[in-house]
C-alpha cells in the first residue's frame, strides 16, 4: 500500500582513491596473446589446412543435405525425448506403484547402455524380429509388416537416440516438478482442481524454469550425437563429410567444414535458450534481466548505473 | 434447527506412529465464526486441513454441509471418494493458507481467475469483471496485473483470500493467515476477514491472534496434543479458562 519515493536524492560526493594494481592481470594477458598469435599464424600458414577445399565444400550440396538430415534427426528425437521424458516423468512420480517401476526399469535400461550400442541394435532390429504383426496378444495376426521396410536407417537412428533421450529428459522433468513447492499443489487442490489440472496449469509452468536451461544442454548434446549415426550408415553432416573425404582424401579441411556448421547451429541454440529462460522466468524475480541489446543501448544511454523500473503491466490490461 | 455447517465426530488421524488427533468431535453451525487456538504441534492445522480432504481422517466421521468428506457411505460400508469426486468436494471449501501459496507464474487477477475458468468452466470476461470487484473488495484494485513477486506478504494474502472467495465457498478455513507476516502488515489481512465475518461467511480459522478471536469469532476451541482441551464463547475462554493447561497457554501468549 505504501507508494515508494521516487524523488532523485542528491548524490553525495564519490570517494576518488587510488585502484589497487594488478601485475598478474598483465602477465597472464601477454601469455594468452603469445598463444593466440600462434594459433592465428598457424591458421593462415600451415599448407595442410588448405582453406581453398574449405571454402569450396563448406555449401557444398552434399554437406548442407547431411546439415538438414542432423537438423531433422535432431528436432525430431528430442521431440520423442521430451514427450517421452515427461510421460516418465509423470510415471515415476504416479502413487500406481506399477507404472512408477515401469518407468524406473526403463530410465535404468536405457541409461544403462551406451547410445552407440543401441543405435546399432535397432539398425540391426531385423536379426531379433524378422517382422512385426499387429493381432491379439498370443493370437491371431491381422497384418504383417517386414521390420527392414519400417525400420529404416532414419527410423532406427531416430528411435536410438529417441528413447535413450527419454530416459534422460525424464529425470530433468522430474527434477523440475519436484522443485516445485508443495503449497502450488495443495493450494490448486484446495481450489476443486484434479490432478492432471494441477500438474498442467499451475506445476509445470513453474517447473520449466528448471527444466529449460538443462533442456538446452540435452538439444546441443542432442545435435553432437547425431554423429554417431554415421555408424549406421544414416548421411547426417558427419557422413555426408566422410563421404567426400573417402574420396578426396582432404580429411582435416571437412572436418572442419563439419565443425564449423555444428558450431554455427549450437550458437543459434544457445540463443534460442536464453529467450526462452526469459520467457519462463517471468513472475520470478521482480526484474526480469534485460536482453543483449537492450543492455548495449542502456550502458550508452547512461553514464552509472540506474535501476530500471519494475517491469508493471498496464494496471487495467492483461494478457 | 437447521444441520451444521461442520460436523466432526471422533476424528483420529496418525502420521506413521504419530498420533496427532485424538477423538475430536466439534460442529460449526452455518454462519458461525469458530477460532481454534493452541500450541503449535496440538493438531489444530492437521483437524483443518482434514475438513477439505488434504489430509485423510483414519477413524471417525466428518461432515461438511451434511456431506461425508472424502467417504461415501453405501450401507454400512465406506467407500472412498474418487478423485474427481474429492476435487468437486472442495470447490466449496475455500482455503487460505500460512504461506498464501499464490501462482507466481500468474497476475493477481490470474490467479483469483484461475479456479473459476478452469475448475468450473465459466466464461473469462464474467469472470474477470467478478475477480476485479473481488480485489477490489479486499483494497487491491490498483493491484490487478502485478505478480505475487511485486506483493507484499499482506496484499499476497489478501490475493488468496480473494482467490478462494471467486468460488463463492460455503465454508473458509484459515491456516494462520497472518502468522508469516510482518507485524504492521497483519491489520489490512484482519480487516479482510472481519468483513468476510460480517458478511455472515463461515469461517474456521486457526491463528495466534486473540485479538481477532475475542472480537471477530463466535466460539473459541483450545487444542492441545491432539483433542480439545476447551471450548465456549470467546471472551469467556479468554478471560476465564476453565483447564489448567488453557490457562498456562494463555498466559504465554496474552
Amino acid at each position: 500500500m505504501t507508494d515508494i519515493d521516487t524523488t532523485e536524492p542528491v548524490r553525495p560526493e564519490t570517494i576518488k582513491a587510488v585502484p589497487v594494481r594488478h601485475p598478474g592481470r598483465w602477465v597472464s594477458a601477454a601469455i594468452v596473446l603469445v598463444l593466440a598469435a600462434m594459433l592465428v599464424h598457424m591458421l593462415f600458414t600451415n599448407p595442410n589446412l588448405d582453406w581453398s577445399t574449405f571454402g569450396k565444400y563448406f555449401f557444398d550440396g552434399g554437406i548442407l543435405k547431411g546439415l538438414v538430415a542432423t537438423l531433422e534427426l535432431t528436432v525430431i528425437a528430442m521431440a520423442i525425448g521430451i514427450v517421452g521424458g515427461v510421460v516418465l516423468a509423470l510415471m515415476r512420480l504416479s502413487s500406481n506403484p506399477m507404472l512408477s517401476s515401469a518407468a524406473w526399469l526403463y530410465i535404468w535400461f536405457f541409461r544403462g547402455t551406451p547410445v552407440l550400442v543401441q543405435l546399432i541394435f535397432w539398425f540391426n532390429i531385423k536379426a531379433l524380429f524378422g517382422d512385426i504383426s499387429i493381432g491379439i496378444p498370443f493370437g491371431p495376426t491381422f497384418i504383417t509388416w517386414d521390420v527392414n521396410s519400417l525400420v529404416t536407417t532414419f527410423v532406427a537412428a531416430i528411435l536410438g537416440l529417441g528413447l535413450n533421450e527419454a530416459a534422460y529428459m525424464s529425470e530433468v522433468v522430474r527434477a523440475g516438478i519436484l522443485s516445485v513447492d508443495e503449497g502450488q499443489t495443495e493450494a490448486a487442490q484446495a481450489l476443486g482442481m484434479r490432478r492432471l489440472k494441477v500438474m498442467r496449469r499451475i506445476v509445470l509452468p513453474q517447473a520449466m524454469r528448471v527444466i529449460i536451461p538443462p533442456t538446452g544442454n540435452e538439444t546441443i548434446s542432442m545435435l553432437k550425437t547425431t554423429s554417431l549415426a554415421s555408424t549406421v550408415a544414416f548421411t547426417e553432416l558427419l557422413k555426408a563429410g566422410e563421404d567426400i573425404f573417402n574420396a578426396n582424401y582432404r580429411t582435416i579441411p571437412l572436418l572442419i567444414v563439419v565443425s564449423v556448421w555444428y558450431i554455427i547451429v549450437t550458437s543459434v541454440l544457445s540463443v534460442g535458450q536464453y529467450y526462452l529462460e526469459r520467457y519462463y522466468g517471468r513472475g520470478s524475480s521482480r526484474e526480469l534481466p534485460p536482453t543483449p541489446l537492450q543492455r548495449l543501448l542502456r550502458r550508452n544511454l547512461t553514464s552509472f548505473h540506474v535501476r530500471p523500473p519494475m517491469p508493471m503491466r498496464n494496471p487495467e490490461g492483461d494478457r | 434447527m437447521s444441520e451444521p455447517m461442520v460436523k466432526a465426530e471422533g476424528i483420529h488421524k496418525f502420521f506413521g506412529r504419530l498420533h496427532v488427533l485424538r477423538g475430536i468431535d466439534l460442529e460449526v453451525e452455518s454462519g458461525e465464526v469458530m477460532c481454534v487456538i493452541g500450541p503449535s504441534g496440538s493438531g489444530k492445522s492437521t483437524f483443518l486441513r482434514c475438513m477439505n480432504h488434504l489430509e485423510k481422517i483414519d477413524s471417525g466421521r466428518l461432515w461438511v454441509d451434511g456431506d461425508l468428506v472424502g467417504y461415501r457411505q453405501r450401507g454400512e460400508k465406506l467407500h472412498e471418494m474418487r478423485e474427481r469426486d474429492v476435487a468437486a468436494q472442495r470447490r466449496d471449501i475455500g482455503m487460505v493458507f500460512q504461506r498464501f501459496n499464490l501462482f507466481p507464474h500468474m497476475t493477481a487477477l490470474e490467479n483469483i481467475m484461475e479456479a473459476p475458468v478452469q475448475v468450473r468452466g465459466e466464461p473469462k470476461a464474467a469472470v474477470r469483471e467478478r475477480a476485479r470487484e473481488l480485489l477490489d473488495r479486499v483494497g487491491l484494485s490498483d493491484k490487478v496485473g502485478s505478480y505475487p513477486s511485486q506483493l507484499s506478504g499482506g496484499q499476497q494474502q489478501r490475493v488468496a483470500i480473494a482467490r478462494a472467495l471467486a468460488m463463492e465457498p460455503k465454508l473458509m478455513l484459515f491456516d494462520e493467515p497472518t502468522s508469516a507476516l510482518d507485524p504492521e502488515l497483519v491489520g489490512d489481512v484482519l480487516d479482510v476477514m472481519r468483513q468476510l465475518a460480517v458478511d455472515g461467511m463461515t469461517m474456521v480459522v486457526v491463528t495466534h491472534e486473540m485479538g481477532f478471536a475475542r472480537e471477530v469469532g463466535d466460539s473459541l476451541v483450545f487444542m492441545d496434543e491432539g483433542a480439545i482441551v476447551e471450548q465456549g464463547r470467546p471472551r469467556e475462554v479468554l478471560s476465564d479458562p476453565q483447564h489448567q493447561r488453557t490457562r498456562d497457554f494463555l498466559s504465554k501468549v496474552l
